[in-house]
């Protein structure tokens, strides 16, 4: 058996894992990453629209600062967050974009001078300063109070994508391509590796690490139309969660992007409505404004997706051959900008769907988007019940998106958490009390077991058929476990997954030398039911509607019973259902306590220790005001958190109406 | 602001913005085109390039000339687009708006076959696709490559992706093959469709005759059916090459704002980053099955990217170490399916023209010195 060891093992090759494995590498730690493909080809790559970060560059952007971009974090997560996290996000991400700027990322850059947007459906002459010009611009994106978000066209993610992989070839950190981590390796208390499966040979590898990193995105092929890539199974919440210690946060929490092309669910960016595309109906209506006044088209993601699905309800949906589906109207921003700006999005109209985006509606449907929830973790990344397992990015709850993300927050996370959290994992290789002392054996007994799960399939005589079983868990996602929920379906749902995975046990697999797709496809789907029944029993007994999680039969946020966090683990390898606990939110420590978010429904149900929380912050703040204090101060007094930063990024940010003193 | 690559005047930017607009137009009657006829046109300097470079505004009015001439091609030549009706009527039910939106100057890859197709659905008939497969599994001493044929019902709309999907729950689970995006910008599904390298992905089977095949992409390591290795192709070219920005000195200061650049250089730069990787070039050129160890177009418009990049530190010398062999940029024969193949549309045209012009006025000259302390490594790809 082969046994490869290192300093830091990263599972995933996306922007977070690289931007950590670069962090750990460059402190002196060997790391390893593990991809299940090249790469560039990470779904990290897909992010088009852009990464919010407070520049204030743009006109429309002055003033913007890191506590506007808190506020707004905050609410779009429908005060699910970690405050302590969101603020830590905030003040690193302009740090981030800077660093990848220097690294050679194309950023879209400023021209001084009259420019016309559209803004609201109306042509609007905006003037750019000349204090700006050739710096980094913002466009517009949902649930934001200003202009924040950074980008490269409509490729951010691709070309942030490409500099930091260059970064890692540049520093020789070799990355395993085509494997991928099945278990991880544990003693109940303390995580040493993980077994890996050769995708050419099939061949099992143990890898031996200090600190072991999850980093690998997403679950969104648990649904049946979703934006996400092929590689977003889940699989590296499934091992985390198979360890029966370490928990998964929120896996309820799932976004559903109100633009997908329908009805093949590949993603047009948000940054299509930032920059002024409108929702339309089947008679060309706009309907937005009528249930949004305030934000239109540009509300949180979860009040779009569900607004819009409101209309096909009422019968006003556009009728097709697969379904119903309404319009995203770009047409009205123009060939040029629609030519340079939002490039993807012309070439994938033009290939997917034979539409001309500069004259003709897009077809649109919210499909499955993002996993909020994900490993648990401390500020610092690792694990609240595991130590040396480490997560970042989508795959981590860590948690700053609470029940809704903000479009543009993700990607700006992934580099974020990977910038943090590449320190925070090389002050805990650093530290000689986390050396680690693992007999051979166990490693043996880990991947023998593995061998044995593998070989399970080949040796059954079962004849179920497990392309059925994965296509039914995806049909019952997105039926029962969608954008609108009910205690009735939910339930269905649970049982019928449960059922599904113990058939899972009944799949036969043929053997067969090297990459065996069968049985990857096979191990993969069983992980996978695993995620999918965490998010559906999350679901159902979450009793409340927050963010992106929505009950028909409990339709308002309830602060005073569910202010909590979902924790599921699967506590035996013979349960057929994951075991959920919760996790208070400390309301009294909140820099900003739960309120109205400024779009959607205003009818949420207080929490008790929400009003005296709101007048000890009012007062804190009116003092210090009065008292001539700064934003620095102010903050600092309701909730400390520079002390959760690495030292190294605890320096204040420089703007151009805020220079450093 | 002003440096070595940005260094131009309004008006040399001006004339990099506007073919770039005319890029698309310009590649599509390309590709009725015979490979003979473009490489006849590869030693006419980039007008854009030229620009940045020298700051010499009267280059090019042969490329300007060269442009006109392929937009007013003959009737003869642009005439199976022509014929070719849009895409959109075929799935007029499916996706498109109400009869006034539909334009009728959608673009489509022009196939001999797409006329048959659209008549066959255009009937309601549902065509039984004959597919064609490149079976073998390298794993497997047993086994033998071998073409095996699947049928399938088509549906409308249906890509590739979907199709080989499909095959692989109901037919053949031991298919294998790489779908990462399913959306055309990962790069992960290049393949051969009847013998054109494409991206399986945002192939549509109604562009496609009722019997096609599928193979590997060529040349790279076989993984098994049409699973290749480009990664790792792609890693050691980029390791060769050093696709990265050298920066001067490492430590940056990311709480100040950050340095300014020309709006226009930044979306040149992301025009040539836009490359996906996905080894079609490579797979295409046919200089690369003679030479095994050429970097291909992918690495020369990287050279061409960072070479535009302020950023990057490297003069014209030290990119010299690297892509002035016959393995490098002169291994380049003009053959150019590169650019006729290109899924991005990259404009490797006039990208190798031009770094071969530079390569070899500082082959000549050697004007500039090596920056670079560390000798940069020429060593031979290793393939398989």
């Amino acid at each position: 058996m082969k046994v490869i060891y290192t300093d830091v093992l990263v599972i995933g090759a996306g922007l977070a894992g690289q931007r950590l494995a670069v962090g750990a590498k460059a402190r002196g730690h060997d790391s390893i990453i593990l991809s299940l493909v090249p790469p560039k080809r990470s779904h990290s790559k897909a992010a088009q629209g852009g990464m919010q970060a407070s520049l204030a560059n743009v006109i429309k952007g002055v003033g913007d600062n890191e506590d506007i971009h808190f506020a707004d974090t905050v609410k779009g997560s429908d005060w699910g967050c970690d405050q302590e996290v969101a603020r830590m996000f905030v003040y690193t991400s302009p740090k981030a974009v800077r660093e990848l700027a220097a690294w050679g990322v194309p950023w879209s850059r400023i021209t001084p001078g009259d420019r016309q947007v559209v803004i609201n459906g109306e042509k609007v002459t905006i003037t750019e300063r000349e204090a700006a010009a050739g710096l980094i611009g913002q466009r517009d994106f949902g649930g934001t109070k200003k202009w924040r978000t950074c980008f490269v066209s409509d490729g951010t993610g691709h070309a942030m994508l490409n500099a930091v992989s260059d970064r890692v070839i540049q520093l020789g950190i070799p990355v395993h391509e085509r494997v991928e981590a099945i278990a991880l390796i544990h003693d109940g208390a303390r995580c040493y590796g993980a077994v890996v499966r050769d995708l050419i040979t099939g061949e099992l590898i143990g890898y031996v690490a200090k600190a072991t990193a999850i980093c690998t995105g997403g679950a969104g092929k648990i649904y049946h139309v979703s934006t996400n890539a092929q590689i977003c199974e889940g699989i590296g919440a499934a091992i985390a969660m198979e360890t029966g210690i370490a928990t998964l946060g929120n896996m309820e929490a799932i976004q559903f992007h109100p633009t997908g092309i329908f009805p093949a669910g590949i993603l047009v960016t948000e940054g299509c409505r930032g920059d002024g595309g409108l929702l339309r109906d089947v008679d060309g209506h706009r309907f937005m404004p009528d249930v949004e006044p305030e934000k239109k088209e540009l509300a949180s993601r979860d009040v779009v997706s569900r607004r819009m699905e409101e209309r096909i309800a009422q019968g006003k949906g556009v009728h097709s051959r697969f379904g119903e589906h309404l319009w995203l109207d770009i047409t009205l921003l123009g060939e040029h900008h629609i030519k340079h700006n939002l490039r993807e999005v012309y070439e994938i109209c033009h290939y997917f769907l034979g539409v001309d985006p500069t004259k003709d509606w897009i077809p649109v449907r919210p499909a499955q988007h993002y996993t909020m929830g994900g490993v648990r973790t401390n500020p610092n990344g690792e694990s609240q019940n595991l130590k040396g397992l480490f997560a970042a990015g989508e795959a981590a709850c860590w948690d700053m998106h609470g029940f809704n993300r903000l479009g543009g927050n993700s990607v700006a996370e992934t580099v974020v958490a990977g910038k943090i959290i590449g320190e925070t994992i090389a002050d805990f290789c650093d530290k000689p009390e986390n050396a680690i002392d693992i007999p051979t054996k166990v490693v043996y007994d880990f991947i023998k077991r593995e061998q044995d799960m593998l070989d399970s399939f080949a040796k059954n005589s079962g004849t179920e058929n497990m392309a059925e079983i994965r296509t039914k868990m995806q049909d019952i996602m997105s039926k029962k476990v969608g954008i609108f929920r009910n205690g009735d379906t939910l339930k269905q749902a649970v049982d019928e997954l449960e059922d599904l995975y113990k058939r899972s046990f009944n799949v036969s697999v043929k053997n067969q030398p090297g990459a065996n797709p069968e049985l990857t496809y096979a191990y993969r789907t069983q992980k996978m039911l695993r995620v999918a029944l965490a998010v559906a029993l999350g679901a159902l007994q979450r009793t409340e509607s927050r963010g992106a999680h929505y009950r028909v039969d409990y339709p308002v946020r309830n602060d005073k019973d569910w202010c909590c966090r979902t924790l599921a683990t699967w506590k035996n390898e013979s349960d057929t259902l994951p075991t959920l606990t919760y996790q208070q939110l400390d309301i009294s420590k909140m820099e900003l306590p739960p309120g109205w978010r400024g779009y959607g429904a205003k009818n949420h149900i207080d929490n008790p220790e929400t009003p005296i929380r709101q007048k000890e912050v009012d007062d804190i703040r009116n003092k210090m005001e009065a008292e001539g204090k700064d934003r620095f101060a102010i903050q600092n007094a309701l909730m400390p958190y520079l002390q959760l930063l690495p030292e190294d990024l605890r320096g204040k940010n420089e703007r151009i109406d805020e220079p450093l003193s | 602001m002003v440096d070595k690559k940005t260094g131009t005047s309004k008006k040399a930017q001006d004339s990099a913005a506007a073919p770039a607009a005319d890029e698309t137009k310009v590649r599509l009657e390309d590709q009725s085109e015979n490979i003979a006829t473009d490489a006849t046109d590869t030693n006419v300097p980039p007008n854009e390039q030229e620009a940045y470079d020298s700051g010499d505004a009267n280059v090019n009015p042969e490329l300007k000339d060269e442009q006109e001439a392929v937009a007013n091609v003959p009737e003869e030549y642009a005439a199976p687009e022509a014929d070719t009706e849009p895409p959109s009527e075929d799935k007029a039910d499916t996706s498109v708006p109400p009869e006034s939106q539909i334009s009728d100057e959608i673009p489509t890859e022009p196939t001999a076959a797409s006329q048959d197709a659209r008549e066959d659905l255009g009937t309601e008939e549902v065509r039984l696709l004959q597919v064609s497969i490149l079976r073998y599994n390298p794993a497997d001493p047993e086994s033998v490559p071998h073409m095996q044929t699947y049928q399938v019902s088509e549906a409308a709309s249906m890509t590739l992706y979907m199709l080989l999907n499909e095959l692989r729950d109901t037919q053949d689970p031991t298919l294998q093959f790489d779908f990462v995006c399913r959306a055309g910008i990962c790069g992960s599904c290049a393949m051969l469709v009847n013998g054109k390298p494409s991206l399986a992905c945002r192939t549509l089977t109604r562009d496609l005759p009722t019997h096609f095949t599928l193979a590997p992409l060529p040349g790279f390591e076989l993984i098994g059916d049409l699973s290749v290795n480009t990664g790792k192709w792609m890693r050691g070219m980029s390791e060769r090459i050093q696709t990265w920005c050298h920066l001067e000195g490492e430590k940056i200061d990311d709480c100040k704002i950050e340095k300014p650049m020309d709006p226009t250089l930044a979306e040149d730069i992301y025009l040539l980053d836009r490359c996906i990787e996905c080894g079609i070039c490579v797979a295409a050129c046919g200089n690369w099955r003679m030479r095994p160890d050429f970097v291909g177009a992918v690495a020369i418009n990287k050279i061409a990217r960072f070479r535009l990049d302020p950023r990057d530190k490297r003069n014209d010398a030290d990119y010299y170490e690297v892509m002035g062999t016959e393995s490098g940029v002169f291994g380049c024969m003009s053959l150019l399916a590169c650019h006729d193949f290109c899924p991005k549309d990259l404009p490797l045209k006039t990208q190798i023209a031009f770094i071969r012009r530079k390569m070899a006025q500082q082959g000549i000259s050697g004007k500039q010195k090596r920056t670079l302390h560390r000798v940069v490594p020429l060593r031979q790809l290793k393939l398989v």
